[in-house]
């Protein structure tokens, strides 16, 4: 079937329009698993009629009639398949009340459908790709085509997912509080890693993946409509801006990494970093400090600096530290050593790592090389530099890192007269 | 996490083609199930068998740059006989996975135990600065 693809504004009303779809049409159902499978369905019903047919008057009222149209076929094949059909039928008939169209009641479901696909008896991956589906409104074959698996086996691990959360008994309602208050990190680590996958993997092959990066910002642009008390949350969405603004200085042509202090800056989008400071600076105000404000204040402070030589490292120094007393995160101590080393001398930043060779969560993990190689670069150690980048390059599970740190220690073969740092940490 | 699962086997000797039917039978009822499994589990990225070692040629571009085939190959080679690309939480499945391919059933219904090859596919995940 040929059709035309649905253009960009209705595509994206679609994708806002998805949770709340899904809000109704679980309200009227009950069943979180059929009811996602519905929308998923009646998603892809406009995706095909609405490039042809124009998109509806009411689109959400379309959506939810068509998605429940769904349910009750799914409710009567059970039914049927079951023998029980009165019963069954007038179990249905209760629990679908008349079509429900409460505007207000729709902002809530996106949140409570966060943080039900956030759950936490779900891996990160599962979380991930269920999130994507039932609050991002994308459909099983671009999440599938975002990670490079073929979309039965993306099907089958959304299935297994709404099978956990079921399993798990949560019930379909707003969290209390207190379960807010508990589980908002899990919910904004997920966010988190949907945009590290996308930021990170915008290189070559992938150029035609759906834009991941792109997704969880509009996602995280909800919830801080929805929540915009909480600090961690404007937080989070300013680090996502305030990196995504070097997105076009990150990469080279033929997708090759350039780091930060060779990009060119000013491909880096304005806009954006407008935009993530003026977030940053209201949230700081509020004086809750969390760790995602604190890295989204580093992203600004590089942000801010014309020239690579003006970045303020003294003050990233100091985030870093700040970041470390509030989290025992190994990843955290190593920035910390490439500021420190910016601040102090690379032999500061050596003493930093070694402290950090004893840590077992950090065992094997390439990052730990290639900083000690950068800093051994630093201090002109360049034969032990091109050992660590070379040790780095042997394990780190990407392309494009992998080539990076096998030039940088290829680079310092072939020219012993030590160039000007530059570190991967773009 | 991506990985890739390499079964090898020997040119000689390990021969499947030579089996007795119902060994044989037993074998590639077990190989089908194992892809069921991990296609229902949402793990399966992709699996191919190859080939017999007799179908392979070696390849190798001439002084013009046209292909020179070769088709002899030494008795102990080992050879690829097929693989599995499974994306999975932790190396540890991955293992646990390969463990239970080396164990399919042979001759007599005994497990094999042959050697799987485990390495990660260059997919990331991407370093986590939080």
């Amino acid at each position: 079937m040929t059709t035309k693809p649905l253009d960009p504004a209705a595509e994206h009303l679609l994708r806002e329009l998805a949770p709340q779809v899904l809000g109704a049409v679980m309200r009227r159902f009950r069943d979180f698993a059929v009811a996602e499978d519905a929308v998923q369905e009646a998603l892809i019903a406009a995706f095909m009629q609405w490039p042809q047919e124009g998109i509806p008057e009411n689109p959400r009222g379309w959506l939810i009639q068509v998605a429940s149209r769904r349910m009750t076929d799914h409710v009567r094949s059970d039914v049927a398949r079951r023998h029980r059909e009165t019963a069954v039928a007038m179990e249905v008939e209760a629990a679908a009340p008349a079509l429900d169209l409460e505007p207000d009641m729709d902002l809530d479901d996106t949140l409570i459908l966060l943080f039900m696909c956030c759950h936490p008896a779900l891996t990160s991956p599962s979380a991930i790709a269920l999130t994507l589906r039932a609050v991002g409104g994308l459909t099983t074959g671009e999440i599938a085509n975002a990670f490079l698996v073929p979309e039965s086996t993306m099907a089958q691990r959304i299935s297994r997912a709404k099978q956990s959360i079921k399993t798990s008994g949560v019930p379909f309602r707003l969290p209390t509080p207190q379960e807010r208050a508990e589980r908002l990190p899990a919910v904004l680590h997920v966010l988190y890693l949907i945009f590290n996958e996308g930021y990170t993997s915008s290189v070559g092959p992938e150029l035609q993946r759906l834009d991941l990066a792109r997704e969880a910002i509009r996602l995280s642009r909800s919830v801080q409509k929805l929540i915009p008390d909480d600090a961690e949350v404007a937080g989070l969405l300013a680090l996502m801006l305030l990196t995504d603004a070097r997105r076009a200085a990150r990469t080279g042509p033929d997708g090759e990494l350039i780091p930060l202090t060779k990009q060119d800056r000013t491909l880096w989008d304005r806009t954006e970093i407008s935009e993530g400071i003026a977030l940053l600076t209201a949230a700081l105000a509020k004086g809750s400090v969390g760790a995602y404000q604190l890295q989204a204040a580093v992203a600004a402070v590089h942000d801010e600096a014309p020239r690579a030589e003006d970045t303020d490292w003294p003050q990233i120094l100091a985030l870093y530290e700040l970041l470390k007393r509030m989290s025992d995160n190994p990843m955290v101590t190593l920035n910390q050593a490439i500021a420190a080393a910016m601040v102090h001398g690379p032999s500061k930043g050596l003493e930093l790592l070694r402290a950090l060779d004893a840590d077992n969560r950090l065992a094997g993990h390439y990052r730990l090389d290639a900083v000690r190689a950068h800093l051994l670069e630093m201090a002109g150690d360049h034969e032990a530099a091109i050992t660590h980048y070379r040790i780095a390059a042997g394990r780190t599970t990407s392309i494009p890192e992998r080539n990076y740190l096998m030039t940088q220690a290829a680079r310092l073969g072939e020219n012993t007269t030590g160039h000007r740092s530059d570190h991967s940490s773009c | 996490m991506k990985y890739i699962l390499m079964m090898n086997t020997m040119r000689a000797g390990q021969g499947v083609i030579e089996w007795p039917k119902k060994d044989l039978q037993a074998h590639i009822a077990f190989m089908i199930g194992l892809n069921k499994e991990l296609r229902a589990s949402g793990e399966l990225v992709s699996a191919e068998g190859l080939s017999f070692p007799d179908q392979a040629k070696l390849v190798r571009a001439g002084k013009d740059g046209l292909p020179i085939t070769d088709g002899v190959f030494p008795e102990g080679k080992e050879f690829l006989a097929g693989y599995w690309i499974v994306d999975v939480d932790t190396p540890e499945r991955a293992y646990a996975i390969a463990a239970r391919a080396s164990a399919a059933p042979g001759p007599g219904g005994a497990p094999l135990n042959m050697p799987i090859e485990v390495r990660p596919v260059m997919s990331g995940p991407p370093p986590e600065t939080l």
